[in-house]
């Protein structure tokens, strides 16, 4: 059972992304789209044909298909409603965002395939926010590795105390710094813009069509419920089971989504209250995410919990 | 057999390579290749005895009483020969088909061999002298061929390769006269022996020159400015090879010398190892961004992974001054893996850069574009190349880097409150690394092989031949094997390892590593799996879902504008330019833009377009210097005036102050 937990990712994913859109539309007193409005996009989308560049070659035809089984893997490292799964033994939180990258590394090299300027604007401006987020990531997630003692997702969430100290604090705002970024949402990217000069995980994307898009879709909907769920695990794994009785999971199951339904509105909540940041005002904010990080471990050090 | 055997057939080998080079003969010559392949195989074997028996004296010929030639293998000079090996015989098969139109093929052939026996030889060198004698024969073979085009370009950067590696030998053998003067032995063991009780201060100032000495064959920073002269120079068959093995001699003198010979140290030995590491891998691959020119992204490239493998050391010797002796073997065991990882993978990118440059004529990577369809194994060979440099899982850059990523964070539980902080600022540096080594590819790769072709003869590119694609072929099928079966290469570098640290590090099996201290585990071959299966289920997925579609090409979207080009495509420039701005404190870039115009404002007739950024360390580290060591010299020349009479009186006051003073 606890093995296929990550299904959970696969189906729940563009629920969360209807649920921000909807929410989003809410507080800015628009209707909006159904919840449910994702599902049906994939679903229209995997019923169409393709029309593909001529000037691509096979990678631009691979990278949906490679993308959307990095993120899978990811999402089978991560414990989601139970830490107890034999899939920690594949890889641990450092496996899972290298998982992330490679997915990125073939969306980027696919932006560049068409051989138009989009493609290559996209896919230069998304490998340089990763530039920005990636260490800031990787330094707000060690604070939490060092305290647990591991860098084992379950055995992070397993100890982690629930009291709040400031370096959780500290590590948590460089942390969603790093979710707003990586799922391209505002002040890093707008998600709901196709204007050239703006966009950048859209302009990657730009030449797919049918079941390729759909699969890149799904795949980022899954990537943005894994970070989620990542920052659950690290940060607010209270009542995250590990025992793995039937009851337990099922409450876990709720206090999961509840989790996810929080993060959401928090993500809805900050795309309504921020505006889009030029790109080069971007090192700034993400400087100052690093700068957290790297304060959160400081004094880690020195308060030594 | 036994290890001594195998490595007098693989010598016999590479000699008859080499003579037979020499004879006279067109036809057929490059198949001469075959013979450095094979002893590369006999050398393998060799080095796989070394590096799971007991240390052995493979030849001694003394001269006098004090030296004489000492060649000996133990565990880690066992390592080094298998990576030497590996990549020989990958680039030997290469060299078949690239050098077969080459103009100087008996000299190359010749060069070759020699090149790969003094490799070897200085991996083996048991005593000073054999070292000394070893590194230089390698230092200039390793010039002549770097200089075999005999054009200008590649003098320029043969001439700067042969100063700087001077300066560094003439830093080695300072530390080993050293050595020498206060253990009264020239041989490794026995130095060893004595070590311990040498002043700490002679101890550390060894250590630095080594470092030093052996930092600028290895290239790191500011010690690099040779290798991003000398490796593109070099044909792209010699550059695999001092890439992917040349600089890890550097490596593995620094092991030999500061972890193995000198023994264990204070911790601001492996702390300062740390910080040299974590400044050559960001500044390293920062340069690599703004290359156009594919081998000299390459080359900065290598200057970026000896940082990471010097990473991996500089945290083992830190663990292992503060006492944390399982962790110091996690640690050199990350930096050695990266070693081999990085011999395969920049071996196969630098074989694929050459194929390249053999079928479009050209270093420049905004001349290329569109070669994936013109050379479909070459492009493949390359993205395998590029996927494992950037470190994305499956391949063998991740563990590696997964290895050394493990070893910085259980920095925090050494004592040290310097290391608690340095070691995850390292990690820190290795993420940001891996982010700009991936971006750093995504150019190389999409920029070369992606999107329409730049140039006329990009377009007229024609795959490589059979040999050329087998040498890569290998390497690329290495670089998933050393990824998906770290527990076979963590079990040929236990045995180096415990003797260096008396430690054996990570849990490992065939496809699994396990690191108790921090519970973490790793199956790369599982990630492989899953990641198949996974493939598997989703195109079986998306055709039950969706039923069969039609799939038509069109052209890219063009914004209605027709006929879209290849100058409009983004450029290699153009990619890195966020960056550039992002970084310019680092880069300090120049711009020039020169615009005439027919009438002023409005028609313009032609744009000039220039920019470059200031390579830092040549302008004001090596400029200034030179124009010391110039201005010095002028003073000098004042003593030589070309008068014979002056030099008279100097002999004449020569003499008397040597009857004075000399009695």
């Amino acid at each position: 059972m606890e093995y296929l937990q990550f299904i959970i990712i696969i189906i729940f994913s563009p629920l969360i992304q209807g649920l921000i859109k909807k929410l989003k539309a809410n507080m800015q007193g628009r209707v909006g789209p159904g919840v449910l409005q994702p599902y049906y996009d994939l679903i229209r989308l995997l019923r169409k044909d393709m029309v593909v560049s001529r000037v691509t070659s096979w990678i631009f035809k691979a990278t949906p298909y490679i993308v959307f089984a990095s993120t899978v893997s990811a999402a089978m490292i991560i414990p989601i409603i139970t830490t107890r799964s034999s899939f920690g033994m594949m890889g641990d939180v450092i496996a899972v965002i290298y998982l992330f990258a490679a997915g990125r590394f073939f969306m980027a090299l696919a932006g560049l395939d068409a051989g138009t300027a989009f493609g290559g604007e996209g896919s230069s401006r998304e490998m340089t926010v990763s530039i920005l987020v990636e260490p800031m990531m990787m330094l707000s997630i060690f604070t939490a590795a060092i305290s647990a003692g591991s860098t084992n997702v379950a055995r992070i969430a397993e100890t982690q105390n629930l009291f709040y100290s400031p370096p959780h604090i500290l590590a948590l705002s460089a942390f969603v710094v790093a979710v707003v970024a990586e799922t391209g949402r505002i002040p890093v990217d707008n998600p709901d813009t196709h204007l050239e000069l703006t966009m950048i995980h859209e302009g990657m994307l730009l030449e797919y069509s049918g079941r390729y898009l759909a699969l890149m879709e799904w795949a980022h909907y899954m990537k943005q419920m894994l970070l989620f769920t990542l920052a659950a695990d690290i940060f607010f794994p209270i009542g995250i089971d590990s025992g793995g009785a039937p009851a337990l999971i099922a409450a876990s199951f709720g206090i999961y989504l509840c989790k996810m339904f929080l993060m959401a509105c928090a993500m809805a909540l900050i795309e309504s209250a921020r505006v889009k940041l030029r790109f080069f005002q971007l090192p700034s904010l993400l400087g100052g995410a690093f700068v957290l990080a790297f304060l959160s471990l400081l004094t880690y050090i020195m308060i030594g919990k | 057999m036994d290890p001594e055997s195998f490595l007098s057939i693989g010598a016999f080998c590479f000699v008859l390579g080499a003579v037979f080079s020499l004879v006279p003969f067109r036809k057929g010559k490059s198949l001469l290749y075959l013979l450095p392949a094979l002893a590369a195989l006999n050398f393998a074997a060799a080095g796989l005895y070394l590096a799971f028996g007991e240390p052995a004296n493979i030849l001694s010929f003394p001269i006098s009483s004090v030296f004489g030639f000492l060649f000996c293998g133990d565990a880690l000079s066992g390592f080094f020969i298998i990576a030497i090996s590996v990549l020989t015989f990958s680039v030997s098969l290469y060299s078949i088909g690239y050098t077969s139109s080459m103009k100087h093929q008996g000299l190359m052939g010749f060069l070759f061999n020699l090149f790969i026996l003094s490799m070897i030889a200085v991996v083996t060198s048991g005593n000073i002298v054999t070292f000394l004698i070893s590194w230089e024969t390698m230092s200039v073979v390793s010039y002549f061929l770097v200089t075999i085009d005999r054009d200008k370009e590649s003098a320029k950067a043969g001439l700067l390769y042969a100063v700087m590696t001077h300066i560094g030998t003439a830093f080695i053998i300072v530390s080993f006269l050293l050595l020498y003067a206060y253990s009264g032995s020239a041989d490794f063991a026995g130095i060893r022996a004595s070590a311990a009780g040498f002043p700490l201060e002679i101890k550390s100032l060894v250590f630095l020159f080594a470092v030093i000495g052996f930092g600028t064959k290895a290239g790191v920073i500011p010690l690099h400015t040779w290798l991003p002269k000398a490796h593109p120079a070099a044909p792209s068959n010699i550059s695999s090879l001092m890439s992917g093995v040349m600089i890890k001699t550097g490596i593995y003198g620094i092991v030999r010398i500061a972890v193995d010979v000198l023994g264990k140290g204070p911790e601001w030995w492996g702390i300062a190892v740390l910080v040299v590491g974590a400044v050559s891998s960001i500044l390293g691959v920062l340069y690599a961004l703004m290359e156009h020119d594919i081998k000299r992204l390459l080359a900065y490239h290598s200057v970026e992974n000896i940082g990471i493998i010097l990473l991996g050391i500089g945290a083992s010797m830190m663990f292992r001054s503060g006492g944390l002796y399982n962790l110091a073997a996690v640690a050199l065991i990350a930096g050695l893996y990266h070693t081999l990882n990085h011999a395969v993978f920049k071996g196969l990118l630098f074989l694929g850069a050459g194929s390249v440059m053999h079928a479009t004529h050209t270093k420049n990577m905004d001349d290329m574009g569109g070669l994936m369809k013109a050379m479909p194994y070459t492009g493949l060979f390359f993205l395998v190349g590029s996927v494992s440099i950037c470190a994305l899982p499956p391949f063998n850059g991740f563990v590696s880097e997964w290895l050394t990523f493990q070893s910085l964070l259980l920095g925090f539980s050494s004592a040290s409150v310097t290391s608690k902080i340095v070691s995850p600022l390292g990690g820190a540096a290795l993420a940001l690394t891996g982010a700009l080594a991936a971006a750093c590819f995504v150019k190389a790769f999409g920029i070369s092989f992606l999107g329409m072709a730049r140039s006329g003869h990009a377009e007229k590119a024609k795959e490589s031949s059979g040999s050329m694609i087998a040498g890569m072929a290998v390497l690329a099928v290495l670089c998933l094997v050393l990824g998906v079966l770290p527990g076979v290469v963590t079990s040929i570098l236990s045995p180096a390892v415990y003797s260096l640290t008396g430690a054996v590090g990570p849990t490992s099996a065939m496809s699994f590593l396990h690191i108790d201290e921090t519970a973490a585990s790793l199956s790369p071959a599982m990630i492989l799996i899953t990641m198949a299966v996974m493939s598997a289920a989703t195109l079986a997925f998306v055709f039950v879902a969706g039923g069969r579609r039609k799939l038509s090409y069109g052209d890219s979207w063009d914004c209605g504008i027709p006929a879209l080009n290849a100058r409009m495509q983004y450029s290699a420039a153009a990619f890195t330019k966020p960056i550039r701005m992002i970084f310019k404190r680092i880069y300090l870039p120049r711009r020039e833009l020169r615009v005439s115009y027919i009438l002023k404002p409005f028609f313009v007739r032609s744009i000039k377009y220039s920019g470059e950024i200031t390579p830092f360390f040549e302008k004001f580290l090596y400029e200034p210097a030179t124009d010391v060591i110039q201005k010095i010299a002028g003073k000098v020349r004042l003593l030589q005036s070309g008068s014979l009479h002056l030099y008279l009186g100097y002999i004449l006051i020569t003499l008397v102050l040597l009857l004075i003073f000399g009695s």
